[in-house]
């Protein structure tokens, strides 16, 4: 059943708001505008949910206390957003132009005009950039062990890094896997004292500490791992099967440069002036906010991208009430 | 014309030996970037028609066919044309990325 509190522009006219992404950030923004009564175009790409549609069970997103399937969780919160009269566009966006009032946005050769723009684009998976691994991605080399460790049945895997995601995608592969390595370039990880626990007490994973992938190597699939430790610089071999990098991510702003004001990693830069309405997801432009993982390098949680979905919307909202007086 | 589902034992008969190109969509009900492709599949089923056979195979019930293919990330689609691997897109990367590959095969 729709509830929907704004009237969709026609042809020609402004969207009240464009959210561009479609995560927990962007979803939740899409929830709040359209309850604020500001028609919301969702340009949520291609692919779209975010992080959360690689993930299996999401165990610290409250309201869920036997936790829930992250696929699912974005497809409530995505029916949630739809329920209030927010249109969702499967296309990428591909340019912007934040110099023009109406703000445009183009996707799939169209444009479309916004009053106000929130961007939440999220982040992707960073991949280690070491020889060989973009020619096995697919062939033993995964980002993704929820949708692939069953490959990996009785077979022997490494997983690279030392964040939450490292941790669930080790846990993960042990149900499948004989063997699993996480290879670790410090000699401590930065993930939840959980999740250190669920690792350190599961016998069938090791850790490499101090340890670092230099090369990848496989004809049809993934072989072996050259390695380097970093205790004291010696090289030697890993026969391994399969390989998950869970090292990190970047932001995805590559539509965004030179059109807004990105810090040196790419990610969107937020401008907090009490002077100009105090709003605290503001970027440099006025009238476009930012939310979620592609400005957070901090938190980079579901609950706190959900959380600065919620205040870029009444930013938003803010803003659009403040061009109407 | 719509997606079908091949298994196994039919995978010589409904791709291996078909004139037409056949995109295979390799699969499995618990990979949540596999559901996100079903629908353009769906979608570019309809829109290519008799010109390419889009076929879904689940990996959990046919693992012999993914082995064969050294498939080891879902989803992965392939495009095949007489029995020849034209191409492979390695995760779901939306859309375009799917014609792509159909047109490797479809002139």
């Amino acid at each position: 059943m729709k509830e929907t509190f704004a009237k969709k522009p026609q042809q020609g006219e402004s969207w009240d708001v464009i959210i561009i992404g479609s995560g927990p950030a962007a979803l939740t923004s899409a929830i709040y505008t359209t309850r604020g009564a500001a028609s919301t175009l969702i340009i949520g790409g291609e692919v779209w949910g975010g992080q959360l549609m690689l993930t299996t069970t999401v165990d610290n997103f409250p309201g869920f206390p036997q936790g829930i399937l992250g696929p699912k969780l974005m497809g409530e919160m995505r029916a949630q957003a739809e329920r209030f009269g927010a249109e969702f566009l499967g296309e990428n966006a591909t340019d912007v132009d934040f110099s023009k009032k109406p703000f445009e946005v183009i996707a799939a050769g169209k444009v479309y005009l916004g009053k106000s723009i929130i961007i939440a684009t999220g982040a992707e998976t960073k991949w280690l950039d070491v020889p060989g691994l973009k020619k096995l991605i697919g062939r033993g080399v995964s980002s993704c062990a929820p949708c692939d460790a069953a490959f990996f049945k009785d077979k022997k895997v490494v997983v690279v890094g030392g964040g939450d995601s490292a941790m669930e995608e080790a846990v993960t592969l042990t149900k499948y896997a004989t063997e699993v390595t996480i290879i670790h370039r410090r000699d401590e990880f930065r993930a939840s004292a959980a999740m250190q626990q669920k690792v350190k007490e599961n016998p069938k994973i090791k850790i490499l500490w101090n340890t670092e992938v230099t090369e990848v190597i496989g004809e049809q699939k993934l072989e072996k791992l050259k390695l380097k430790s970093n205790y004291d610089n010696s090289t030697s071999e890993f026969p391994v099967d399969g390989l998950f990098v869970a090292i990190g991510h970047v932001p995805s702003t590559q539509i965004f440069g030179g059109k807004i004001e990105l810090d040196e990693k790419g990610y969107v830069k937020r401008f907090w002036d009490e002077k100009i309405g105090g709003y605290k997801t503001a970027t440099n432009v006025q009238g476009v906010f930012v939310s979620g993982d592609v400005h957070d390098y901090q938190y980079k949680q579901a609950v706190t991208a959900a959380g600065f979905g919620c205040m870029a919307a009444m930013d938003a909202i803010k803003y659009l009430g403040e061009l109407k007086d | 014309m719509t997606t079908f589902n091949i298994t196994d034992s039919d995978f010589e008969t409904k791709v291996i030996q078909k004139k037409t190109p056949v995109l295979v969509d390799f699969w499995a009900s618990w990979c949540g970037p596999c559901k996100m492709a079903e629908p353009v599949l769906e979608e570019l089923s309809g829109e290519y028609n008799d010109k390419v056979g889009i076929a879904k195979l689940d990996v959990d019930a046919n693992p012999n066919t993914a082995t064969k293919f050294g498939v080891m990330s879902i989803p992965t689609t392939i495009l095949f044309k007489e029995g020849k691997e034209l191409g492979r897109q390695v995760g779901f990367a939306g859309k375009q990325a799917f014609e792509d590959l159909i047109k490797k095969g479809v002139i």
